[in-house]
């Protein structure tokens, strides 16, 4: 499998462009200025606090449909780099982070069931999300939202994907 | 009738004022009786897969959770406020790319504290739902 002389830099470039190339897929992504911070194969999704994340001025607190699609694209992100993590490492695939990444191989949501634990703050939020089941045509993963505290969660949510066949 | 248009009204109004509806480019058009309407159009910017432009889940979420909310404020026992205590959503199938996507909610339920809603999200083809969601929302008196 890996190679443990491949230079690091190469290593986390590779890595990188593997997850640039699925956040290129996905322009609602960008639009909700999420990024992705990676250490090993651990993902956490960032969303820094802008204005146009605001749902009810008068609190104010981020729209609980912005975090429900935060939780979502978390964990969309997660199962499909999941997916890719060993076509990556084998060097079976080698990803542009120019080009965005083939559709697909995206999973599609089934259902999407989300729990509002406390109000979002207008701050940054974070998010990592856990694949529970991969399977072959279907899986389930875990996603958990926090912003100041990693351990007061402010939403996290369960959901089921329809894997991509044939990809 | 009159009592229902001018709540419409001053829905309309509150629900312009909210920044995360406006950037989609959200409209209430639908408001009373525990029911709510809202709608928007297509954009390149919200789609999840280019390749097909269909529009990502979370603008569905999004315009399904912000519906939920508005039918609880629609709700005859008229709450102060609301926020979306959980949200199930389940996705039939993809939004045709370039129609109107309308997220439609009934709250069929209230009791003090709690408000139990049910909605849909629409294109064009209406009898072939993009997605459901159920919901309860807190109720703030």
């Amino acid at each position: 499998m890996a190679d443990r002389n491949e230079p690091l830099d190469r290593v986390k470039s590779r890595r990188d462009a593997g997850i640039a190339a699925i956040v290129a897929a996905i322009p609602y992504i960008s639009w909700l200025g999420i990024r992705f911070d990676r250490r090993g194969d651990e993902l956490t999704a960032v969303m820094p606090f802008s204005e146009k994340l605001i749902g009810n001025p008068m609190l104010p607190a981020i729209h609980g449909g912005v975090t429900a699609a935060f939780l979502e694209i978390a964990a969309t992100v997660e199962l499909t780099w999941a997916t890719l993590w060993d076509d990556l490492e084998s060097g079976r695939m080698v990803p542009d982070a120019a080009v965005p990444l083939a559709t697909p191989r995206l999973a599609k949501t089934i259902d999407f069931s989300v729990d509002y634990l406390r109000s979002g703050l207008p701050r940054d939020s974070y998010a990592r999300a856990r694949v529970v089941r991969l399977g072959r045509r279907y899986s389930s993963v875990q996603v958990e939202a926090w912003q100041d505290n990693r351990d007061r969660p402010f939403a996290q949510a369960n959901g089921h994907f329809l894997m991509p066949q044939g990809g | 009738m009159r009592q229902n248009d001018e709540r419409m009204r001053i829905a309309q109004e509150f629900f312009r004022g909210l920044p995360h509806l406006n950037a989609l480019g959200g409209r209430l058009t639908g408001f009373g009786d525990a029911r709510a309407e809202i709608e928007m159009d297509w954009r390149a910017e919200l789609v999840g897969d280019p390749r097909t432009g269909v529009l990502h889940g979370g603008v569905v979420s999004a315009l399904m959770d912000t519906c939920g909310g508005a039918a609880v404020m629609a709700h005859p026992d008229n709450p102060s406020g609301t926020a979306t205590i959980s949200l199930r959503i389940d996705y039939m199938r993809a939004a045709t790319p370039g129609q109107k996507l309308r997220a439609r909610a009934e709250c069929f339920h209230m009791t003090r504290k709690v408000a139990f809603v049910r909605a849909l999200a629409l294109d064009d083809e209406e009898d072939r739902p993009v997605a459901t969601a159920t919901g309860s929302f807190t109720v703030e008196r």
